[in-house]
């Protein structure tokens, strides 16, 4: 691994200066999952690594705030993965979570950096797509929120500005019963990354949200609210439906985990049966 | 130029004042500079589990993990879960049930599974198996690794 200037700050506004300050060349260090990966492969050379872990505003923390579900950035999968509402009220999340790497990594990884390294087979992306997630970042220009769906831009590239990171994943609490899924294909059982991902989220209202990754440059978000998907009677319109809904994939031939003739195929097999699963989760 | 940081990490009890660089992880310190080669590097990209520790109470890929991160933090190496000398009983358990082939991935599961019993002390075998997803071992004794762990649970040693 190259040598780097490391840097600890201790306050938020302290992390933004140095990312201000250093641009392309400072990298921001959470959970580290994937950032030491990539600086000891060489992938990454940054000349200042910050890390994240003792700002005071990022400490680890889940919490109810304004009707909305505030996950600091500085939370790791396994508190996700067991925090009682998440459980009870984003199921798909805390399934995403328990899935992602294996213990070891579910206990540095960071809900904030999965999103942040835009993966599109990030497996967390799906869900907060699904349960309508915002992210909140902070920057030298101040504070913003913004939907998920709009902050994906391509793999490995967000909106973020110079100086700019994310603060919290806020994920509205919904009025009435959710019930929403994770499903993934993975090459093998345990620790591995995902060839498909699906997350599907019925509400009391019978709106359908549909999320699927790793089968395009980012993950995608699709919405039925005319309540045809959430209706199991509905038939052939509905199957139709469904196979309208997945077009958005367009999986790389490049990729080595799975051909996209597979990923395809199980993609129309996921959400089927997330489909199924989230009806019966909702209480419909 | 590699930039030296002062740092305290107690490991398995004791404190040690060190200085280290900053790109060298907490595998490294603890192999290198504090001599404890129980913790092996292995894959380096925290799919294997070869190197896990425990900081502060969780286990962690010390591959993962930059020295300077572990600044303050308690570690628990394999060498640390024997008292005056005598290994655990999860640790005898895994000589018992022949879970011991070539030994090197060993340390990194008898800390896997030494914090599996510690957070859920009657594991379900799908819960073990779950424990013990981060850590690969090339002789193929999951089932044994398995019954070991199982076999402490019922004890009631974990």
């Amino acid at each position: 691994m190259r040598s780097f200037i490391y840097e600890r700050p201790t306050t938020l506004a302290a992390a933004i200066d140095l990312l201000a300050i250093h641009g392309e060349a400072a990298r921001p260090l959470a959970g580290g999952t994937d950032l030491i990966i990539r600086l000891r492969d060489g992938t990454l050379q940054p000349e200042v690594v910050v890390d994240l872990k003792r700002v005071a505003e990022l400490r680890p923390a889940i919490e109810e705030r304004d009707g909305a579900l505030v996950i600091s950035a500085g939370s790791v999968m396994t508190d996700i993965a067991a925090h009682p509402t998440v459980r009870e009220r984003f199921t798909s999340l805390a399934e995403a979570a328990t899935v992602i790497g294996a213990v070891q990594i579910r206990n540095r990884a960071t809900l904030a950096g999965n999103i942040c390294n835009a993966s599109p087979a990030a497996d967390t992306a799906t869900p907060l797509l699904v349960h309508g997630a915002r992210v909140v970042m902070a920057g030298p220009g101040g504070t913003r929120r913004m939907e998920l769906d709009d902050f994906f831009v391509r793999s490995g590239v967000t909106v973020l500005q110079r100086g700019e990171l994310v603060t919290a994943i806020e994920l509205p609490l919904p009025p009435g019963r959710v019930g929403s899924v994770h499903l993934r294909r993975t090459r093998r059982r345990g620790h591995d990354l995902a060839s498909v991902t699906l997350s599907c989220a019925v509400d009391a209202h019978g709106v359908t949200r549909l999320a699927y990754g790793s089968v395009g440059p980012r993950p995608y978000l699709v919405t039925d609210g005319s309540g045809l998907l959430a209706d199991p009677a509905a038939g052939e319109a509905r199957d139709a439906l469904l196979q309208e809904m997945l077009d958005r994939a367009t999986p790389s031939p490049r990729s080595m985990r799975s051909s996209p003739r597979y990923r395809l195929a199980m993609l129309g097999v996921l959400a089927h049966r997330g489909l199924a699963l989230a009806i019966q989760r909702s209480g419909r | 130029m590699s930039q030296l940081i002062p740092i305290t990490i107690t490991v398995n009890g004791r404190e040690r004042p060190l200085e280290v660089a900053t790109h060298h992880t907490l595998l490294e310190v603890l192999r290198d500079e504090i001599g404890l080669t129980g913790a092996k590097a292995c894959c380096l990209v925290g799919e294997c589990g070869a190197c896990t520790v425990i900081v502060d109470g969780r286990s962690v890929d010390s591959c993962l993990v930059l020295a300077v991160e572990a600044d303050g933090c308690a570690v628990t190496t394999a060498e640390g879960l024997a008292t005056d000398g005598r290994i655990s009983p999860l640790q005898g358990a895994f000589l018992d049930h022949g879970a011991v082939q070539c030994g090197f991935c060993i340390p990194g599961q008898v800390i896997s599974g030494h914090v599996l019993l510690r957070d859920n002390p009657h594991p379900t075998p799908a819960e073990v198996e779950e424990g013990i997803a981060g850590n690969l071992c090339r002789c193929g004794c999951y089932s044994q690794i398995k019954d070991a762990i199982l076999a402490t649970a019922e004890a009631g040693e974990g």
